[in-house]
């Protein structure tokens, strides 16, 4: 492994030169064209940020430089990709399979979004590294292994030689990544192609996988192209930054002079979109300006005093406790965040408030009804005065029926119609308050984009003029722009109703921006409970605070300081 | 994050296109959205089962002869007889005609096909939706009886429900009904695993749970939200099963269980009855039934094989579309193709949900 | 096999618990499932021993099944009470789970044989007939499936496709009359039927310890001839069951390889430049052998009803054919202890292949 640092020496050769580089592909209707004329440099030991939203070509055009694109699609344009030696490179899209084969992982590896699909699960990891070695001519298994090993403590797995013969799944997702990151690295590449490395991880394994790139380039000199959707990782890792928007190359320049002065509209509106720390402050201070006189004595309309939900292991193994001893209450009106990793029992509390998860311990009040050990029968009428928002915009309708008889489907199981076709007209106002055209109630679910269903999917929440509102990170599967609005749409409709609602997501940015108060939950205890301001502000519990800083935040200059206060608190946590 | 431009899911603003109720029913859809080899497999499929249909149905206008006839006139067949201008396929050692019994046969496996496939779906959903739906004790009994019926031999049960049924021998109904019933009894696990996956899949599916927040009952849960759902991929199985049950038939009918000659013509029947004809050379008593049993299982088989590649995204070959990369790659494995597997094999065909259906 | 014997799932939320905490506890996972997939075993065989048992008894008794009309009515009850059949069903079945759990199927009606001296005859010979047959669908069917797979949607697939669903499509009798016919009759290459030619049967007859599978025993024999002779009785009838399964075997397995083929991990080594054949070879198919191993486990039922009708083709003189014998002498307590024992058979095999499967799978193992 070279340590040498080839350093920016201006006068040295792209690791990747793109020119006019157009995608195409054949599909059932026809040739549909993805990229149009994309030209983009990268420089050895390079940062270069490929930013866009979903469709937005960048994928695409990551996979070009390795032509790993499907055989429908034809790529056209000069791509060079040279060697890390400096070796001119010939263009990829020309050259032969062969020479690809060799070009792929020695002069351009890549790294993928989703770190247990990327790795064998048959395999030992130290046998996946090593057969990049491999495959580029090395010919002693015994020295492929020793790299491997070698590698797998670089990127900073702990006690190599004995995981070297371990399997994927016996590593964590950050772990998982790090072997992925190593797979690339092992050969030593001019430039990593990191496509969406951190979108699948919790955002303390962000930081230090973000961590762990900056040390690629640093210490490896290899230039990384690093295609996201976060501005905040862009801010964290890019010297440059390039967006992306329907196929074509909206802006490129230098990573903090993009987000001090975008140029271009298309930039603007991106940035603006993105939820910052912060900026909930001001709309919960006039919420709770508003509050009547006596409404911290109301009764809450959710009230949990430690609650605990166990799911039962299977066969001898032992009870997963998803919730353990969480107190918390929900006054009317009042919006609660719940923030919290995967594995924090977040969505579990949602559940459970819902009903859709049976309560194992402690008691949890729901407009008035005791949920330890309740019938269905007893909470059925309670049921109508509950609405939730699911996640996944894709799965939360019934893909048999339109719009309009899911949306009416509350207003029928309460008999307030007696069927799809004579609640239209309540439907139509509730896709209207939605802010959707009232034709769409005649489409079927698929023929809607993600943040329309989302919206509808608020409108059959709202359809019984709920007291209480459950929305498990209604925004995540969404694009940055579609959340902003979705959010906006959210904040408006709770003003104009007034309904309580119990708000999850692993985003504290989108938890700042609606909760009046905001509950961290870390492996099912919830261990900072208060305002805005108080969590945000001056966090206490060093979870909070490890949470905060590994949040990065759309702003280079801003994260750079985060970054020190990173370090500094996972030094002290070390 | 798939950015790849899948047509089937419009933009936000691009107008409503939805296919006519037509081309939305299921053999048609696949077959405007197959190419190449598969339309190939596809159309040949359903030529050689439209063929099976036709001379089911029109037997008596197709068929020289009928099926248990000895004489034309006063003037016996004879037994044995090579194929002539008289009988264009010969005569059986019984003396009857083989084109006849060919054609009549193909009658006696509609019928079979339909009394087992309609018995057991229905069966079979029934106690499938109510399994997976509430669970329980019942639930895993349920599950250990299917899967022990399942895993045994599906030709040897058939035997023991024949035996039962019609004590091995009887008239054209009763050897009908003995025949589909013993392999209903074969076919209710299959579909009983496949619509208790695809209903515990479902159940756990946003849009259920939705509806149970709302606080819709049990019976509209099961009957708006999750029957419809869980027995998308019934065509498909039904096509497979179809294959089978001639298969069993002429099985059970080469053991000798059944039905009569007299009764009814059963190409497996003919099949046992030619076996000795073979030593002696004599070929046109056995090559043409077992031809007709390989070309309707053959059609059959591909028209079911061909749903199933159409219905997974990993094996559909899409319009000069090859290994397209598809949103669904994180879907379970498919254990084989579908006839082996089983249903177990099943629960990946889903449809994507992009998908416009 | 079982859905309710699944590899170890996540959690019933999609919160699960970071995986780091199974990594650190998982070393029993396999005993579990060992153990869990063993104890199945049992409720499989009771449930389809008690079903056979209440389904042929459902028609009245054996005796005057197999006797009725050829016996006077007074000595058919005779027998029938010496029989014990006259008690009530549930003694009969605890009678006969008792005898199952001692090893006794009962006696056969037909030729007063126990039936688990019938399964030790001619067991072998199905055993011998079996292991061809799997030997040909290995050799034939898993190098297609791959070849198939490997030429995805070109000339060769499409060929070895139809092949495949041919071989499914047509009955192993009908296969076995095709073969007899050509190979017989017309080429007169091959035996017609039977396991060994006379003289060759006359032979092994006289051999101490004979195990009954005949290449072992001719072996034994060490007569050139003989070997020949035995090998030849074998092709055909290995061919037509060993076709039908092969035909399973190549769709499997190339359903399987395509469906991996199109996984995360193959993309990714690919980025990494490891040659395309490899990925093929080596990426796709052993993850893709997991699923395969499972199914193949599963075509045991199929092989041994295929057997059935093989062995009443060919007159192979095992299990098969004399459960057709017994079939035509309406002797159903023959017929009741051999598919008894085909159960155990079955839920036996099928453990087997279950837990072959987990050992190539390491989630399972570690």
């Amino acid at each position: 492994m070279s340590t040498t640092v080839s350093g920016t020496a201006p006068a040295a050769r792209p690791v990747v030169q793109c020119e006019d580089l157009a995608v195409t592909f054949a599909t059932d209707a026809g040739p549909v064209t993805a990229v149009h004329g994309v030209s983009l440099q990268v420089a050895p030991g390079e940062v270069l940020a490929v930013v866009g939203e979903s469709g937005s070509g960048k994928t695409v055009t990551a996979k070009s430089i390795l032509r790993l694109l499907p055989e429908t699609a034809t790529a056209r344009g000069t791509i060079l990709v040279s060697g890390k030696d400096g070796t001119p490179g010939e263009n990829v899209t020309t050259l032969s399979a062969a020479a690809v084969r060799q070009l792929r992982g020695r002069d351009a590896a890549m790294v993928f979004q989703e770190p247990s699909t990327a790795l064998n699960p048959v395999f030992p990891v130290g046998w996946q590294i090593a057969e990049g070695l491999l495959a580029h001519g090395m010919t002693s298994r015994r020295e492929a292994r020793a790299k491997a090993i070698e590698i797998m403590r670089e990127v900073g797995i702990p006690e190599p030689e004995v995981r070297v013969d371990h399997y994927p799944h016996q590593f964590s997702g950050g772990q998982k990544q790090r072997i992925v990151i190593a797979q690339a690295l092992v050969l030593d590449p001019g430039v990593i192609i990191a496509d969406e490395p951190t979108t699948a991880l919790d955002v303390t394994v962000q930081a230090e996988i973000l961590d762990l790139l900056r040390r690629c380039r640093d210490e490896f000199g290899t230039a990384i192209i690093l295609i996201t959707h976060n501005m905040g990782v862009v801010a964290d890792l890019a010297d440059r930054v390039a967006v992306m928007y329907e196929g074509r190359i909206v802006e490129q320049a230098d990573a903090r002079t993009l987000f001090a002065s975008p140029t271009q509209a298309y930039t603007r509106q991106l940035l603006d979109s993105v939820p910052r720390l912060g900026e909930g402050l001001a709309r919960a201070q006039e919420r709770a300006a508003r509050r009547p006189e006596g409404w911290a004595e109301q009764e809450p309309v959710v009230e949990a005093r430690d609650l605990s939900v166990v799911y039962p292991g299977r066969f001898r193994e032992p009870d997963f406790v998803a919730v353990d001893g969480v107190s918390f209450a929900i006054r009317p009106g009042e919006v609660l965040g719940l923030v919290g990793e995967s594995g924090s029992g977040k969505t579990t509390i949602g559940r459970a408030i819902a009903g859709l998860t049976r309560v194992g311990g402690g008691s949890l009040r729901v407009l008035g009804v005791e949920l330890n050990g309740v019938r269905e029968r007893q909470f059925r009428p309670v049921r109508s005065r509950i609405g939730f928002v699911f996640q996944d915009p894709a799965t939360s309708f019934n893909p048999l029926l339109t719009i309009a008889e899911c949306v009416a489907e509350p207003l029928v199981v309460h008999g307030r119609a007696r069927d799809a076709h004579e609640a239209r007209q309540r439907v139509d106002e509730l896709l209207e308050a939605v802010q959707l055209p009232r034709t769409y109630g005649d489409r079927y679910p698929h023929e809607l984009s993600g943040g329309q269903r989302q919206r509808a999917s608020l409108a059959r929440a709202l359809a019984l003029e709920p007291e209480l509102l459950i929305a498990d990170e209604p925004t995540s599967a969404l694009d940055v722009s579609v959340q902003a609005r979705v959010l906006d749409l959210f904040d408006e409709l709770q003003r104009e109703l007034g309904f309580a609602a119990l708000f999850i997501s692993h985003d504290l940015a989108v938890v700042d921006m609606l909760a009046d108060r905001i509950g961290v939950l870390y492996q099912g205890r919830l261990v900072e409970e208060g305002t805005g301001a108080e969590v945000l502000g001056a966090p206490k519990d060093p979870y909070t605070q490890r949470l905060l800083a590994s949040l990065p935040v759309p702003d280079p200059v801003e994260q750079a300081a985060r970054r020190a206060e990173w370090e500094r608190v996972r030094a002290a946590g070390a | 994050m798939a950015e790849i431009p899948t047509p089937t899911t419009p933009g936000p603003d691009a107008p409503a296109r939805r296919p006519s109720r037509w081309r939305r029913l299921p053999v048609v859809r696949q077959l405007q959205q197959s190419v190449g080899l598969q339309r190939g497999m596809l159309v040949a499929g359903l030529v050689i089962s439209a063929v099976f249909l036709l001379a089911a149905l029109l037997a008596p206008l197709l068929a020289p002869y009928g099926f248990s006839q000895l004489r034309s006139g006063d003037r016996p067949f004879g037994a044995q007889q090579p194929p002539s201008a008289e009988h264009l396929l010969g005569t059986t050692v019984g003396g009857y005609d083989v084109l006849s019994r060919v054609v009549w046969g193909s009658r006696t496996a509609l019928l079979v096909i339909i009394v087992a496939v309609a018995a057991s779906i229905v069966l079979g959903v029934v106690i499938g939706l109510l399994s997976g739906y509430f669970g329980g004790w019942l639930d895993r009994v349920l599950v250990v009886v299917a899967d022990a019926v399942y895993a045994f031999p599906s030709l040897l049960l058939a035997i023991v429900m024949a035996i039962v049924i019609s004590g091995g021998q009887s008239d054209m109904w009763g050897g009908i009904l003995a025949a589909a019933l013993s392999i209903t009894v074969i076919f209710i696990p299959q579909y009983f695993r496949v619509v208790r996956a695809e209903t515990l899949r479902i159940k756990a599916e946003p849009f259920v749970e939705s509806a149970r927040v709302i606080g819709a009952s049990h019976r509209r849960i099961m009957g708006r939200h999750v029957l419809r759902n869980a027995t998308r991929s019934l065509p498909l199985i039904v096509t497979l099963n179809a294959s089978e049950a001639i298969l069993t038939l002429a099985g059970l009918g080469f053991l000798g269980f059944g039905i009569e000659p007299t009764e009814a013509a059963e190409w497996g029947y003919d099949l046992n009855k030619a076996l000795s004809d073979v030593t002696s050379g004599i070929w046109w008593t056995s090559v043409f039934p077992g031809v007709a049993i390989v070309l309707v299982v053959l059609g059959l088989t591909l028209v079911g094989e061909s749903l199933n590649d159409l219905a997974d995204p990993r094996l559909r070959t899409r319009r000069a579309a090859a290994g397209m990369p598809e949103p669904m790659a994180g879907a379970p494995v498919v254990p084989g193709g579908a006839l082996d597997a089983g249903p177990a094999g099943l629960s990946g065909l889903e449809p994507t949900e992009g998908d416009p259906r | 096999m079982t859905t309710t014997t699944q590899l170890p799932a996540a959690a019933p939320d999609e919160e699960t618990a970071p995986p780091a905490g199974r990594a650190k506890g998982g070393g029993g996972t396999f005993g579990r499932y060992l153990l869990v997939r063993f104890a199945l075993i049992f409720p499989t065989i009771f449930i389809l021993v008690t079903a056979v048992f209440f389904i042929m008894r459902a028609t009245g008794d054996p005796i005057t099944a197999a006797q009725g009309g050829r016996l006077p009515a007074d000595q058919l009850a005779e027998r029938i009470h010496q029989a014990g059949y006259d008690r009530p069903l549930l003694t009969q079945y605890w009678e006969y789970l008792g005898g199952i759990l001692r090893g006794d199927f009962g006696t056969t009606l037909s030729d007063n044989r126990p039936v688990t001296e019938v399964i030790t005859t001619f067991g072998s010979a199905t055993l011998e007939l079996a292991f061809y047959a799997l030997i040909i669908a290995f050799l034939v069917g898993v190098p297609l499936g791959r070849l198939a797979a490997y030429h995805r949607d070109k000339t060769p697939d499409a060929v070895l496709r139809v092949f495949g669903i041919l071989a499914y499509a047509t009955p192993v009798f009908f296969a076995g009359l095709l073969l007899k016919l050509v190979f017989s009759r017309w080429l007169g290459w091959l035996p017609v039927a039977g396991r060994a030619s006379t003289g060759t049967e006359i032979d092994l007859a006289g051999l101490d310890g004979a195990t009954g599978i005949y290449l072992i025993d001719v072996i034994r024999l060490g007569d050139g001839a003989a070997i020949a002779d035995v090998l030849e009785h074998a092709v055909l009838p290995a061919v037509a069951l060993g076709l039908l399964t092969a035909g399973v075997f190549l769709r499997l397995v190339r359903t399987n390889v395509i469906g991996t083929f199109g996984a995360g991990y193959i993309e990714a080594a690919r980025s990494r430049g490891v040659p395309e054949r490899r990925l093929l070879r080596t990426h796709a198919y052993r993850p893709a052998l997991i699923p395969i191993i499972t199914v193949m486990g599963m075509q045991i039922a199929l092989l041994l009803g295929g057997a059935v009708l093989t062995e009443t083709t060919f007159e192979w003189k095992g299990l098969g054919f004399q459960l057709a014998e017994y079939l035509q002498a309406r002797d159903f307590v023959a017929v009741q202890g051999i598919v008894a024992v085909l159960a155990v058979i079955v839920a036996v095999s099928n453990f087997v292949v279950d837990v072959l499967a987990a050992l190539i799978d390491p989630r399972v193992r570690y």
